[in-house]
């Protein structure tokens, strides 16, 4: 009996511990990126050029190009997503060609994100001669969180009660209006949830945007879609690692890293409040 | 006696569930602005018989039936675009309430602005009369742009109702509408239903013997997927033919 106890509270601290273990490796990132970037930080840093390939000046083309990329990814993925999810769970049959699909999409998930960007570079830059551009980065993006917004969407769309479709259709309401005015009003929340996580992804990854629109140094701003750019993930990269003074530009990589994380932070936090607005008018 | 239409009627119709039969060959012709209640054990087809009506086995995938379904002496089942236009006409309540998470106004407003109604007074007037059809225009007249989830079960069920008649359709399906519900809302819906039966024609399903019997002119007895007995109410309460459905409704099994 005693011995129970003991083992118990052991196996209770040490889930406890480990818990505490994750929560402090992000603490400690987080911390380690603020006391060091914050110094970098002001108002020339965010809303200047880059001067001596990075060393010096502001890192406002890669703010600007990675929003570009973010909002471009999001505004392709988030219709083509929630377009399928809508597909899968309310009109694709329960069968093989289900089963397929869900199959493609579970491996579309677990793909490298460095295959994301051969595959842009093959399809949209050289194929279609988008060239490397924000069209063919975010596009390529976008198919990489593709499959974080389908899955999301289908939970939201199936969290729906069927009693709500049911009620719909038994007025006589036709399966697209039902779904339209009975379902997809109460589904949006959750599939802005699938949304948030897909542009933390977008906005972080280095690897789909090399190959597809990343410049290396690029001192201005992109006039059209079909321009290059910089982005915050690939100038941490550069500067981190092909930069001839890698450690005198130190303050520089802190100060863009915590750029790129405020940034990221903004973009969840504003996906946040937009759901909880359209939650807000939703009970059942 | 009083001769009545056959309303809804059904000849020789199988149902199944992928491969498990849900209904034999069953055949009832029901008769115009009364109240037929449908009762048996569990699991009897019941539901399944009454979803025959409108269509809604239509939506679950793998569903089949032979025989024939009809309403006004048309088959229902020959054209497959017309379930809309069906369930138009046939109105259906079921077992837990579904409120949409809408104000009260837009759940009574739903389905007539389904159905291409788009001018407000017009709107406010079918919302007004299918609410005092449904006995809860005076509890709510004051809120109508509250959320219809915040009312009590037996609110809820009688919006649901109001909702049905607010497309204005010839016969109501309901799927035990009190089952979920105290003994005071069952009154209320058991009066109503009463109240409804003068210009409906009313198919209810109930677990209630009591029920059935109060509010119900005639009585179908199904039994694993067969319809036993099918009669006049107070027939099927006193002198069943069947010793099956005298042995359900003494409360020998079931």
């Amino acid at each position: 009996m005693r011995n129970k106890k003991v083992t118990e509270y052991f196996l209770i601290s040490l889930i406890r511990l480990v818990t505490y273990i994750v929560v402090a490796i992000v603490g400690y990132i987080i911390i380690d990126i603020f006391i060091k970037g914050l110094p970098t930080l002001s108002w020339e840093f965010i809303s200047g050029f880059p001067r001596r390939s990075g060393a010096e000046g502001g890192i406002l083309p890669a703010i600007v190009g990675t929003i570009c990329l973010v909002t471009g990814a999001i505004s392709v993925a988030l219709p083509l997503g929630m377009t399928s999810a809508i597909y899968l769970t309310e009109y694709a049959k329960q069968g093989r060609f289900k089963e397929i699909i869900g199959l493609a999409i579970s491996t579309l998930a677990g793909v490298p994100s460095i295959v994301f960007g051969l595959f842009g570079l093959g399809l949209f830059v050289l194929f279609f001669g988008f060239g490397a551009s924000i069209l063919s980065g975010s596009l390529t993006l976008a198919f990489m969180i593709l499959p974080t917004i389908i899955v999301s969407s289908e939970e939201a769309l199936r969290a729906v009660p069927v009693t709500l479709r049911e009620g719909s259709l038994a007025l006589g309401a036709s399966k697209w209006q039902t779904i339209a005015r009975n379902v997809l009003p109460y589904a949006l929340p959750g599939m802005f949830t699938g949304s948030i996580l897909g542009i933390g992804r977008a906005a972080g990854e280095t690897a789909p945007i090399l190959l597809t629109v990343a410049a290396f140094y690029l001192p201005k701003l992109p006039r059209s879609i079909f321009d290059q750019v910089m982005a915050l993930p690939y100038h941490l990269y550069v500067l981190a690692t092909q930069h001839p003074e890698a450690e005198k530009v130190l303050p520089m990589q802190y100060g863009t890293a915590l750029v790129l994380l405020l940034l990221v932070i903004l973009f969840n936090l504003s996906a946040i409040i937009l759901r909880n607005r359209f939650r807000k008018k939703i009970q059942w | 006696m009083v001769r009545t239409n056959v309303k809804m009627e059904m000849r020789a119709v199988n149902f199944y569930y992928g491969n498990t039969q849900a209904l034999f060959d069953v055949s009832i012709a029901i008769p115009e602005k009364r109240v037929t209640a449908l009762i048996g054990p569990s699991g009897c087809g019941k539901s399944t018989f009454l979803r025959m009506f409108n269509r809604m086995n239509d939506i679950i995938d793998g569903t089949n039936h032979t025989g024939e379904v009809m309403i006004d002496g048309e088959s229902i089942y020959q054209n497959n675009n017309s379930s809309a236009e069906l369930r138009k006409k046939v109105g259906m309540v079921f077992q837990k309430s579904n409120p949409f998470p809408k104000s009260i106004f837009e759940n009574v407003a739903y389905g007539p602005k389904i159905h291409g109604i788009k001018e407000r007074t017009q709107l406010q007037e079918i919302v007004e009369n299918s609410l005092k059809a449904a006995a809860l225009w005076e509890e709510v007249k004051d809120r109508l742009n509250k959320n219809a989830t915040n009312l009590s079960g037996g609110q809820q069920q009688r919006l649901c109702i109001a909702r049905a008649l607010a497309v204005e359709p010839d016969i109501l399906l309901m799927d035990e509408p009190a089952s979920a519900l105290d003994p005071k809302s069952t009154t209320r819906i058991e009066n109503l239903i009463s109240e409804l039966q003068k210009n409906y024609t009313i198919v209810i399903v109930t677990h209630n013997m009591q029920q059935a019997a109060r509010v119900s002119n005639y009585t179908a007895f199904f039994y694993e997927g067969h319809l036993v007995e099918f009669d006049k109410t107070n027939k099927i309460f006193t002198t069943p033919i069947k010793q099956q459905t005298e042995d359900y409704i003494t409360g020998r099994f079931g």
